[in-house]
């Protein structure tokens, strides 16, 4: 279980996140809030992108201070901007190249790579280039690179800001389907219907903490009084 | 979009071939047409590498778009030639670098960029003891072509919000703000290795 425990976080004077303590244990988990609220410092810190100044977040054992690679490969991140998550040419060899720090052998690399590929729509467009692929595809393809991996937890910062609702639609689909836990960031308060526990962040703090059906309307009432 | 150097799906013999033995052959029509200097024989390669590119079900246009970067460079060549030396020279040394590129560029056309890297990763794999990373360069050479696209949609976007913004020429403007996005890209793409935990592998 993903557990925070005092974190702090600023970025030269600026505090972006402060004194936040959680345990992540719900399977899926959606975290709101206004621009500039910590969000995507919180995000990153789940996975080791960001270590805190102050506090420790832990999976397990595993510490983000001193395990970064441990929890990288069970806490898969995916960024709002596809574009930039796509570091191979082509779809295929993007999906793969994430499984190369497994080292599980051609052939189960494959394998995997098939599997996904085939799960996530992408079959057709295994040679093609992963920059010329539409929004909701390049998604898509992010979502495969990170999920073939088969990581535990998986950290979706705002994944579909830059999709219409055709895209956003797909993607809250994907996200649907998913064994694994997700922790999901978003603007997107329709995504958040069915999930099991909504956090709402303001100025680098958790302000509210429950279900999905409390949380939006204390979220709402937030921005209207701003 | 730039296309260069991207992989094109097929089933022709000269997709199936292993990439080191593509490689060979374009290394020894390099040394051939070098040693065997006539311009005969680097119009005849030419035009070879011409009818290549259909033969393996690849679109004329292709060869094309490889020349048209290129035609400025053979255009002075040429003409440094005929006025330096004469016609026959001319002809051999563009029709020998044309016929390479478009041999190069065929090799790419049909070579997925994974097996490239393999091959690569091989054949510098004895530089381990010299304290190389055969896994890291082969990471860094496959961003680079990652970047190709990149850099040109960069300066496409950058491109468009000056004309949007109704201003024209000086296109020197556009560097500072292609120059940062590129960066931006940079940066993203950094974090997003270090997110699915590509780095620390090819540290090992």
């Amino acid at each position: 279980m993903l557990r925070l425990e005092g974190v702090s976080h600023s970025y030269d004077d600026r505090a972006v996140l402060r004194d936040v303590t959680l345990d992540l244990a719900e399977h899926r988990i959606g975290v709101i809030g206004a621009n500039g609220s910590g969000k995507s410092t919180l995000a990153r810190t789940l996975n080791g992108l960001v270590v805190p100044d102050e506090g420790r977040v832990t999976l397990g054992e595993w510490d983000t201070r001193r395990h970064a690679r441990h929890i990288r490969r069970r806490v898969g991140f995916v960024f709002s901007d596809a574009a930039n998550q796509i570091i191979m040419p082509t779809v295929a060899e993007d999906v793969e190249i994430g499984l190369r720090a497994l080292k599980l052998g051609r052939e189960e690399t494959a394998r995997r790579v098939e599997e996904a590929l085939v799960r996530y729509g992408l079959d057709g467009h295994r040679d093609h280039p992963g920059h010329l692929l539409s929004g909701g595809q390049k998604q898509l393809l992010a979502l495969a690179s990170v999920l073939v991996t088969e990581p535990e937890v998986l950290v979706c910062d705002e994944p579909t800001t830059l999709l219409d609702l055709r895209n956003t639609r797909m993607v809250h689909r994907t996200l649907d389907g998913l064994e694994q836990q997700v922790v999901l960031f978003t603007h997107d308060l329709d995504l958040l219907d069915d999930f099991d526990r909504v956090l709402v962040m303001d100025a680098g703090r958790v302000v509210f903490d429950g279900v999905p059906g409390d949380a939006v309307p204390h979220y709402t009432k937030l921005m209207d009084e701003r | 979009m730039s296309t260069v150097g991207l992989y094109v799906p097929g089933h022709s013999p000269l997709h199936r071939t292993p990439a080191g033995a593509k490689l060979l052959a374009l290394l020894l029509a390099g040394i051939g047409l070098v040693v065997w200097a006539d311009h005969r024989v680097a119009a005849g390669a030419l035009a070879a590498a011409l009818v290549l590119y259909p033969a393996v079900g690849l679109p004329l246009r292709r060869a094309w778009s490889a020349l048209r970067a290129l035609w400025p460079f053979l255009l002075a060549i040429g003409l440094f030639q005929v006025l330096f030396a004469d016609w026959q020279t001319a002809l051999r040394l563009c029709a020998q670098l044309a016929a390479l590129v478009l041999l190069a560029n065929l090799v790419t056309l049909t070579t997925r960029v994974r097996e490239m890297l393999d091959l690569f990763e091989r054949l510098v794999r004895p530089l381990r003891h010299l304290g190389a990373n055969p896994d890291r360069i082969a990471l860094v050479l496959a961003l680079t072509i990652r970047s190709i696209p990149m850099a040109a949609a960069a300066w496409e976007a950058a491109r468009e919000g000056y004309r949007a913004r109704g201003l024209s020429g000086r296109p020197h403007l556009l560097v500072v703000p292609v120059i940062v996005q590129l960066l931006r890209m940079a940066d993203a793409t950094g974090e997003a290795l270090v997110a699915r935990g590509i780095d620390e592998d090819t540290r090992h």
